[in-house]
């Protein structure tokens, strides 16, 4: 597969033990949802494609995207894009200072200034570049948190619980912007969840850990 | 060296820094102290220099101050801010004691040795506040005090500057022992709070705040400065007289100075030996205590009693300062007058331009020893967070262990080692001394806020295309600015208030706040030590204070980082 997320024979062992084992191609603007209790591994598996597995972890297979291995390259330069449950706001700059770190270096200071306006308007948040970002909604950091990685132009998405900390209504509603965004750009999306509701509304694939594809702990 | 080669090596060179001059130091105390000196022209090996130190009639007593005076100086300390901690941590009078502390961390030893000795004098404020009035004195009483024979003056001022640091040491320990819910359950079982701390919550502590201990007892033991200005003086402490037969004019001195280095490095493993089976036994008892299921009797009694204590080691320092400032810009003070007949700035006016050149000479050594220890620190937990390294409690122990063996036992070895190779006494080897000091505290001041700092925020900023440089630069270190400045800050006062080192390794020629200062103790000039005293003190809190005002200013519009 040329373009997309594809994950080949991916087998996580914490220690010697094998923890979870992945074989999936997720094609651009398609969701893999990985499913299964807390404390299965969902997140080593994000870590792994990410490459910031710790330590304890070892990990064989390959992870390929848009037709090149990544399975080793450093971290910033596989142009993975990860959404956590917490915003992650880098708590000393401001809305815009924060956008201005996802965007890639280059352009005139007026050019980025104006797509960092743009993605603000485009998440219906115009005006808010100055603000400490302490200061807004749970709704309006999680829209900020999206565009900020959007803006770094990723090639592919990955979702840690990105849900989880928002309340019903607000939850919907974000959820549906991140997988219409998403959608928008053609990037395959991987998101790890234990609610079915999240699981259902990606609409795409989903594996269940903890039966069929894991390997049961010794 | 190209920067991604320079990261792995700096753990290496951090431990270099701080463990090369301690191991060059025994070894050059080491050869002279069996009679090897070169430099004076004397070959060894031989037994000489330790004959003549015991052959010396004040070792006895000397040996005798080093080991009662650290020894009780650590129990009491350690045993206030225990029992302060068990009796009152998380009311109201704590977190009050707790703030009147933590600042006097900073307070020089020297400054607030010059403070307690005003105090408590015969001539000092105390015997001025209370007389005639109370004691009937109108001239001073000829008490022995300050300098007594006992060094009960010099014990109470160890005391009052290792309880605020005994303190601040508990307070960080407290937060990963699961405290007050183990109080709380003690208490449901029917235990008063001091004893139900005692039981559940001490046996932890301890074993976090060993190191920090062990520490005190083996500088209480070997403190130069303190027992220069409170210690006696016929004979004084085993470690005053071994700097003083190092600055003998005569080199052949060196040697005595080096047996008695060797013997204070003995005399300080087995007072911590001694310590380790005292723990055995504490714990033996202890285990006793817990199983006859008491549930306390005299609580209230012993917490109340802990809570004056402490109230009077921080007052002692405060007071200190106070009559420090006093008698700066104090013209004529008859006794027993509670206050100066006049107050003047005929004093400042005078000492001021010497406090001022000593002061430049301060920061220059200062700023450039915590600098350094900064950058190695900052380097060292860095290339722990990149290369996945994990720090064993052995490798912890490296890092105090600048501070356990005896300034008195490797500085002079370290002086008399550049003697012997030619090397220049002056500022540089003053800094990377210094260095020795301030890179372990500068790096446990730091390592705590470095390693909590969330690591999704970094996985996030290189999912955003940061390079580790970059996440380093404008993420980890930005968030971290207030433990950064801190930690800068506590290497400055670290610096501030050496002594030997400046002493020592400066040759004689390298003059700080804390040399200048403590040189006029025998003097008594009271308005001099007045103002050198309150210039020394504040070249180590002014730090603290920009520490906290600089974050402040610079993230006021970041509530997110508030209270990071």
């Amino acid at each position: 597969m040329d373009k997309g997320l594809s994950l080949q024979n991916v087998t996580i062992f914490n220690g010697d033990a094998p923890l979870i084992r992945v074989h999936h191609d997720v094609a651009p603007g398609a969701v893999l949802t990985v499913m299964g209790p807390s404390g299965v591994g969902k997140s080593t598996l994000l870590a792994f494609i990410t490459g910031t597995l710790a330590k304890d972890f070892k990990a064989t297979g390959e992870v390929w995207l848009d037709g090149h291995n990544i399975t080793h390259a450093p971290p910033h330069q596989r142009r993975v894009g990860i959404l956590f449950q917490d915003d992650l706001l880098f708590p000393h700059l401001s809305v815009g200072a924060n956008l201005a770190f996802g965007l890639p270096p280059g352009g005139t200071s007026i050019q980025r200034q104006a797509k960092i306006d743009a993605a603000l308007s485009e998440v219906g948040l115009e005006g808010f570049a100055p603000r400490d970002p302490a200061t807004l909604s749970g709704g309006q950091k999680a829209r900020v948190a999206l565009m900020r990685m959007l803006l770094s132009d990723p090639s592919a998405l990955l979702l840690d619980e990105p849900f989880s900390r928002l309340d019903a209504a607000l939850r919907a509603q974000v959820r549906d912007m991140v997988f219409d965004r998403a959608r928008a750009r053609a990037l395959p999306v991987l998101m790890v969840t234990h609610d079915a509701e999240d699981a259902h509304a990606a609409g795409g694939v989903v594996i269940t850990l903890g039966h069929g594809d894991t390997v049961p702990k010794r | 060296m190209s920067r991604r080669y320079l990261l792995p090596v700096l753990p290496a060179l951090t431990l270099l820094a701080m463990l090369g001059p301690v191991g060059a130091g025994l070894w050059g105390t080491f050869l002279p102290a069996f009679g090897h000196l070169p430099a004076a022209g004397l070959t060894g090996p031989s037994l000489d220099p330790f004959r003549d130190l015991f052959g010396w009639a004040g070792l006895p007593r000397a040996m005798m101050l080093s080991i009662g005076t650290g020894l009780l100086a650590t129990v009491i300390s350690l045993a206030i801010v225990m029992l302060v901690t068990a009796g009152w941590s998380g009311t109201r009078p704590f977190l009050m004691l707790e703030r009147a502390l933590s600042p006097l961390l900073a307070v020089p030893h020297a400054a607030a040795a010059f403070g307690l000795a005003f105090l408590i004098a015969p001539s000092g404020w105390l015997a001025r506040l209370t007389s005639p009035g109370l004691t009937g004195w109108d001239r001073p009483p000829d008490l022995l005090i300050v300098q007594d024979s006992w060094g009960l003056a010099m014990t109470a001022g160890l005391i009052v500057k290792e309880v605020p640091f005994l303190l601040l040491i508990t307070l960080a320990a407290l937060g990963q022992a699961d405290a007050q819910r183990s109080v709380r359950v003690a208490q449901a079982l029917g235990y008063r709070r001091l004893t139900g701390w005692l039981k559940t919550v001490f046996p932890r502590v301890y074993a976090q705040i060993r190191p920090p201990i062990y520490v005190v007892l083996a500088y209480a033991m070997s403190v130069v400065d303190v027992a220069i200005i409170l210690g006696p003086n016929t004979p004084p402490s085993l470690s005053v007289q071994i700097v003083k037969w190092m600055s003998h004019p005569d080199l052949a001195f060196r040697l005595e100075a080096a047996a008695g280095a060797l013997l204070q490095l003995a005399l300080v493993i087995g007072a911590l030996v001694v310590w380790r089976i005292g723990e055995t036994i504490v714990a033996a008892l202890g285990r006793r205590w817990i199983a006859s299921g008491a549930r306390g009797k005299a609580d209230a009694v012993v917490a109340g009693g802990a809570l004056v204590a402490g109230t009077f080691s921080a007052l002692a320092v405060l007071l200190g300062l106070v009559v420090l400032a006093i008698w700066s810009f104090a013209g004529f003070w008859s006794f027993p007058a509670a206050l100066p007949d006049e107050m003047t700035l005929r004093n400042w006016l005078r000492f001021g331009p010497g406090t001022l050149k000593a002061l430049g000479e301060t920061a220059v050594i200062a700023v450039t020893a915590a600098m350094i220890a900064l950058i190695l620190t900052i380097g060292c937990l860095e290339a722990e967070y990149r290369h996945n390294i994990r720090v064993s409690q052995r490798a912890v122990w490296l890092l105090y262990l600048p501070l356990l063996v005896p300034q008195t036992a490797f500085l002079p070895g370290l002086q008399t080692l550049m003697l012997n190779i030619g090397a220049d006494v002056g500022r540089w080897p003053v800094m990377l001394a210094h260095l020795v000091f301030v890179l372990p505290y500068v790096f446990l001041s730091l390592a705590d806020p470095f390693r909590a700092w969330d690591t999704r925020m970094g996985v996030i900023a290189a999912a955003l295309g940061a390079s580790p440089d970059r996440v380093l630069w404008r993420v980890r270190l930005p968030m971290l600015l207030r433990p950064v400045l801190t930690a800068l800050a506590v290497g400055l006062a670290v610096s501030v208030g050496q002594y030997l080192p400046t002493l020592l390794i400066g040759g004689g020629r390298v003059a700080t706040l804390t040399t200048e200062a403590v040189a006029l103790a025998s003097g008594g000039d009271r308005r001099a030590i007045g103002v050198y005293g309150l210039m020394q003190t504040g070249a180590a809190l002014v730090p603290f204070a920009l520490a906290l005002l600089i974050p402040a200013i610079v993230w006021r519009n970041r509530k997110g980082l508030r209270h990071g």
